[in-house]
């Protein structure tokens, strides 16, 4: 499936490991802070999951939208999230992208196109949906990537909003992100076809099933969905294969998850991989070693900013809560 | 059997309500996401799968209108499903079946079938989960004819309440709270039924009124208990099911302390305890010394920042005010 344009982009490479490195750090040193009581609520790590969303942001243009999910940070860092807001977000600070008043579900970064995390799994598909239809009225080349997950494909959302976007040929492009479980319940005990991207060809939509830890095959997937956009043949459904590193959220241990798949997804690291291909197209170890350095580096700049940020104003949003009554 | 009571988890109190009645009755079967093997995101449910088996008790796909559904259709069949839905946000995906199709098939149809559905949920804030996962929506379930509304606020009125739902021959709504699930208290170890539209007292006072469900009743306690030590004797009022509602119950505490505070988390607006408060001011207005005081919640999305979110829903400290204003307006 890799391309070998691709393979041999050694710049495209080094950002696509960089970005992946970038969530694989943040999520890590976030759950430290989860532990720490830093953070409350609920946290869902994209751990292990990271190859899909910076894949598919790295084929997306400026212009394009994406919509995200609860385990969200990894798209939004993928979308070129600034993790100083991210992490002031997490951590409920005035100056996090929603002012403190979202948290990890619910962030959110319009500016960049992303339409935003979403608490209510499976929510996110009709959204995609509307953006992709507002942008075909308005006539504009820009395709909107809904991250949507195995779990969610059980909704009655997905088969309503597919069918909407295959109806009205939009350029819309569904991206399942099949870690296999849907908190502990394996996907095969809620479905029979286990190849979910089999219900897109069934609604004569342009659907593929990938590994969805390698990224340069997730990249080239979607430069290939986003080309079927532009020639008017939206939408695309893209089932990426992947798993979870660990538990639903970070008070989850996962015990449940079967070790030897556990094992063998581990060694399938979606790091491991993208480092890989690194190195096959030339990068050198002290390369490599750079990167890792200035991301583990912005990310402890990240925590510190965050920390140091004020909480939000509660005289302001109450004041705010009296305006919209 | 001795009838000593035992101490008891809330979370614990519901599952014994479950486990007795699945036992008594083979109708009786749970389903959910996460319910079965992992027994439930609160523990309500452990246990169930080993004894009854997974026809019984089932753990469903991400699919809440249609498996609330099926419940609903099982139910106008011979079963007696118990649904359960994580949060009481997501209940809002199966409204139509709900209110549309299990509130009004008995009626439609002219006294044929009976829906003996039970969906268990929970609302409520608590530690930061935000606005999709905090909510208070009793009132869109007390707004819909057809339907009972439970809100237990101790793990006896859980258990007692929790039995008679499933025995019930009408649709339940029957809403926790999530941070009700580790409260503790006593619970008798006999088979014992709570009929529905039976309020209780959890508080002898004879200055004021105070009314309320779910999780602001230890919250009002608390509160009625500062109060005492000023010389302010709160009596608490507990409707335990908000549909059908123990208008009796309320009307005589109102009567003998002419004074009224109604404490709900919910958003103020269009909340049941606006809908009290008429009923209170239409039934007994000539006993009322003061206006009806009512402590909710902010008319706001609940924020996910712990500062704020405290400022959004009834506090100790607003309802201990509301007290004072109500006794010395
Ligand atoms: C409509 C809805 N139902 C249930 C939940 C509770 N919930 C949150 S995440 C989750 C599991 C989701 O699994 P999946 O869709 O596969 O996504 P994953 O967590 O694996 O990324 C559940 C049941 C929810 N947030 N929204
Ligand atoms: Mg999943």
């Amino acid at each position: 499936m890799a391309s070998p344009v691709t393979t041999q982009d050694k710049t495209l490479l080094a950002s696509l490991y960089e970005t992946i490195y970038t969530i694989r750090v943040f999520e890590s040193e976030g759950i430290k802070l989860y532990r720490k009581g830093l953070i409350r609520g609920y946290f869902h790590p994209y751990t292990g999951e990271e190859a899909i969303a910076v894949g598919v942001c790295a084929a997306l243009r400026e212009q394009d939208y994406i919509t995200s999910t609860h385990r969200g940070h990894g798209h939004c860092i993928a979308r070129g999230a600034d993790i100083r807001k991210m992490t002031a977000e997490l951590l409920g600070r005035a100056t996090g992208y929603c002012r403190g008043r979202g948290g990890s579900m619910h962030i959110a970064d319009m500016s960049a196109g992303n339409l935003g995390a979403n608490g209510v799994v499976g929510a996110g598909t009709p959204l995609g949906v509307g953006a992709a239809l507002g942008t075909s009225i308005r006539g504009e080349d820009r395709v909107t990537a809904c991250f949507t997950s195995d779990g969610a494909v059980m909704n009655g959302t997905f088969g309503e909003a597919l069918n909407l976007a295959a109806a009205w040929s939009l350029p819309f492009v569904l991206v399942v992100e099949n870690n296999q479980y849907a908190v502990s319940t394996p996907v095969e005990q809620t479905t029979r076809e286990l190849d979910l991207y089999k219900r897109g060809q069934g609604m004569g939509v342009h659907s593929v099933g990938i590994d969805g830890n390698d990224v340069v095959t997730v990249y080239d997937t979607m430069q290939d969905a986003i080309g079927r956009c532009q020639a008017g043949e939206g939408p695309v459904m893209i089932e990426c294969r992947t798993f979870r590193h660990g538990g639903h959220h970070v008070n989850d241990p996962g015990l449940y998850l079967p070790q030897d798949k556990l094992q063998h997804y581990l060694e399938h690291d979606p790091l491991t991989v993208a480092r890989q291909y690194l190195m096959d197209a030339g990068a050198t170890e002290a390369e490599v070693a750079d990167i890792d350095a200035r991301v583990e580096a912005s990310n402890e700049d990240a925590i510190a900013f965050a920390i140091d940020s004020p909480e939000p104003d509660l005289a302001e949003f109450l004041e705010e809560v009296e305006a919209n009554e | 059997m001795s009838n000593e009571p035992r101490t008891l988890m809330y979370r614990e109190a519901l599952n014994e309500a479950l486990m007795e009645e699945m036992r008594r009755d083979d109708t009786v079967f749970v389903m959910g996401e996460g319910i079965a093997e992992r027994g439930g995101s609160y523990k309500v449910t452990a246990g169930l799968l080993a004894e009854f088996g997974e026809k019984r008790v089932i753990d469903t796909p991400l699919a809440e209108a249609s498996f609330t559904g099926a419940g609903i259709g099982a139910a106008l069949t011979g079963m007696r499903p118990v649904v359960e839905l994580l949060f009481i946000d997501f209940a809002l995906l199966t409204l139509d079946q709900v209110i549309n199709q299990a509130a009004k098939l008995k009626f439609m149809t002219g006294g044929q079938g009976n829906v003996p559905f039970v969906m268990r949920t929970q609302g409520g804030t608590g530690n930061g989960v935000a606005a999709q996962h905090s909510q208070s929506l009793e009132a869109i379930f007390y707004h819909a004819p057809g339907l009972n509304v439970v809100m237990p606020s101790c793990p006896h009125d859980a258990k007692g309440l929790l039995k008679t739902a499933v025995r019930h021959n009408d649709p339940v709504i029957f809403i926790e709270h999530k941070l009700l699930y580790m409260n503790e208290g006593p619970v008798p170890t006999d088979d014992y039924l709570i009929p529905f539209g039976q309020g209780d007292i959890k508080r002898r006072g004879s200055d004021v009124t105070l009314i309320a469900w779910s999780n602001m009743i230890p919250r009002s306690l608390t509160a009625a208990d500062k109060l005492a030590a000023e010389g302010i004797n709160v009596e608490v009022v507990d409707p335990r099911t908000l549909v059908p509602l123990d208008k009796e119950l309320i009307l005589d505490s109102v009567r003998r302390t002419e004074h009224v505070v109604i404490v709900q988390e919910a958003v103020r607006r269009g909340g049941v305890a606006s809908d009290i408060a008429s009923i209170i001011q239409a039934e007994a207005f000539d006993y009322l010394d003061a206006p009806i005081e009512i402590v909710a919640g902010l008319n706001t999305q609940i924020p996910f920042n712990l500062t704020l979110e405290a400022a959004c829903v009834p506090q100790e400290d607003d309802i201990i005010a509301a007290v004072k204003r109500a006794v010395y307006a």
